[in-house]
């Protein structure tokens, strides 16, 4: 029973794909797959602009969205019915073409990279032997939209947002691909379904063998993590768009549905990110412990999807907007050399032996590596109460 | 050590966020068309015109004078004289607004029309819905929207109205003390005239009184 569950989706694209002819039938269980993964990510994509705007709401002690449909949960249908009919306004000076294609380019890579996600038991669209290599290959071509949106807008505003998106967005995918690389030396291989398969299992207490258990796979996941929520310039990182500062960055000149795609495409990177962060280091679709396998797979995938979303709400209802500066120094101060110490604690763990000396070296070195550049980040900072001398 | 104050802080967003479920005086979030906040007395959105008794166009104290059209920031308001006059509420004859338009549009809420208002005849007002779904005659406000009642007043703005009332209430008495003393002093001057033309034969003492 509980297998027939697990594999429902896959039988029931089998199924679909019986009905075409022979010579099609690749092409038709792609398609299905394909229209599978639009529809969840972009409910999924309806589902979280709500939970948003309700976690920060009481973050902040408000309620919240609650107008429309129960507990406004239709809210995102007059979101989206409000951004199709407005006015589509185009700047006369602006780059037509390339102002046309800039959101079309956020949103197709963001839907790209889900190729290669394994969502469930043998939930994977493309198995690639280089899996991970095309995720941050095609992930990484949203850093060109983002500069095709600033430049062609012809706005100064807009402009700088993409600047400060191009230094951010290349500053930390460096250590989110060197976080990403402690996987790969454990497991061999860049296929993420290799990867998964890698953490199945369960340990001498139970727990599922996932690489966020060991001091260098939980390290490597905080960097990710951090790294990740940069890479989709989500808040306290969300420098390009600061509305405050340069009012919407690279998007101030787009408007009605164009605008729209935008959030689309910033929510989708920001899916499939904490996709593959569950995929490297929370063990994919596998259950936590071996009783709860109970769950199928694509459902704890989801539910591990949507805590990491959760956390990143939670984040940003917390952090305030970094400043370049700041920005800057945290990823080549830190977060660089961290990731880069964290590459030997993987390395280091995997030549050891299995017992508590291991853990003993890979706690030192984690915890060893964190305080000193922790400390250096922090140096000639004093931290205190301002005071205003004209104010109050 | 580096994070210790993004731990605080995640605490204290937690806290927040668990708390509004708990605690419904943690937020502070009014439900706005079902639950209304009480104004306080002192707010102010557009003006209207006062007007005394039951008839809005017999009662309405304004007499058209313009100093408020002439006084208005933005010259929002349009006034016309009426050619005739009618009574006031001490009862002397004056011109009246035949017409008397606020574009809500223009109206930038600052009150100097209530301030210059010799006669108390145009206040503010706290109704604050004042959206309609004609944006050229609907902003538009008429005479007859403006006129509301004393009474009317009263309820939103007590202590003004109040204040207001008692000022007309002195006013017209000491209008009625002068034209009572008027009407005195000329009933007494009429007297004394009469008594005069009566004591004109008298004041002449050398010669008597003529035999009736």
């Amino acid at each position: 029973m509980s297998d027939s569950l697990d594999q429902i989706f896959v039988t029931l694209n089998h199924w679909i794909t019986g009905f075409a002819p022979g010579p099609w039938q690749p092409v038709v269980s792609a398609l299905v797959s394909v229209a599978g993964i639009i529809g969840v990510f972009a409910s999924l994509f309806a589902v979280t602009t709500v939970l948003e705007r309700k976690g920060l709401g009481r973050i902040q002690n408000r309620y919240g969205p609650n107008r429309v449909g129960p507990y406004g949960f239709l809210q995102p249908a007059a979101d989206g019915i409000k951004a199709l009919i407005k006015e589509d306004v185009v700047p006369r000076a602006a780059d037509k073409v390339v102002h046309y294609l800039a959101p079309l380019m956020v949103v197709i890579p963001a839907f790209l990279v889900y190729a290669v996600l394994p969502v469930g038991r043998n939930m994977v669209l493309v198995d690639y032997d280089a899996g991970l290599l095309f995720f941050f290959a095609i992930g990484a071509a949203t850093e060109l939209s983002v500069f095709m949106a600033g430049w062609s807008s012809r706005n100064k505003y807009s402009l700088l947002g993409a600047m400060r998106a191009i230094a951010q967005m290349i500053s930390y995918e460096i250590p989110l691909i060197l976080s990403a690389v402690t996987v790969v030396m454990m497991v061999g291989s860049l296929s993420t379904t290799k990867i998964v398969d890698a953490q199945g299992g369960y340990d001498s207490i139970g727990l599922g063998n996932w690489f966020v258990f060991t001091p260098w796979g939980f390290a490597g996941f905080v960097l990710f993590m951090i790294a990740a929520t940069a890479e989709t310039n989500r808040s306290p990182f969300d420098l390009p768009e600061g509305e405050s500062e340069i009012i919407a960055g690279y998007y101030i000149e787009y408007s009605g549905f164009k605008f729209a795609l935008f959030f689309l495409g910033e929510y989708m990177g920001l899916f499939a990110i904490s996709g593959l962060g569950i995929t490297l280091f929370l063990g994919g679709w596998q259950a936590p412990i071996e009783a709860l396998e109970v769950i199928p797979s694509w459902g704890w995938f989801f539910a591990k999807l949507l805590a990491l979303i959760c956390v990143f709400i939670w984040i940003r209802g917390t952090l305030p907007r970094l400043r370049m500066d700041q920005l800057m120094n945290f990823a080549w101060k830190f977060m660089l050399p961290m990731a880069l110490i964290n590459i030997i604690t993987a390395a280091v763990w995997h030549f050891m032996q299995p017992g508590w000396e291991r853990w003993l070296v890979g706690i030192a070195f984690v915890a060893g590596s964190y305080v000193l550049l922790g400390r250096g980040l922090m140096e000639g900072k004093k931290l205190e109460k301002r005071t205003y001398r004209f104010a109050e | 050590m580096l994070g210790e104050g993004i731990i605080k802080g995640m605490a204290v967003t937690a806290k927040n966020f668990l708390g509004s479920y708990v605690s419904e005086e943690r937020l502070t979030t009014i439900q706005y068309p079902e639950e209304r906040q009480a104004l306080p007395e002192a707010t102010r959105q557009f003006p209207f015109l006062v007007f005394d008794g039951d008839d809005w166009q017999k009662g309405l104290r304004c007499v058209a004078c313009q100093i408020c059209e002439k006084e208005c920031p933005p010259k929002c308001i349009y006034i016309e004289k009426s050619k005739d006059k009618k009574p006031d509420y001490i009862g002397k004859p004056q011109l009246y607004p035949a017409v008397f338009d606020i574009d809500l549009s223009v109206c930038m809420s600052c009150q100097i029309c209530v301030e210059v208002c010799p006669f108390d005849a145009i206040k503010m007002d706290t109704d604050f819905e004042l959206s309609t779904d004609n944006r050229f005659g609907g902003l538009l406000v008429r005479k007859n929207q403006l006129a509301k009642s004393n009474q009317y007043y009263h309820k939103i703005h007590p202590t003004e109205a109040d204040e207001v009332d008692g000022r007309l209430a002195a006013e017209k008495a000491k209008a009625e003390a002068k034209a009572k003393a008027d009407a005195e002093a000329k009933a007494k001057a009429a007297a004394e005239a009469k008594a005069k033309a009566a004591a004109v034969p008298n004041t002449q003492p050398a010669s008597p009184a003529p035999p009736k």
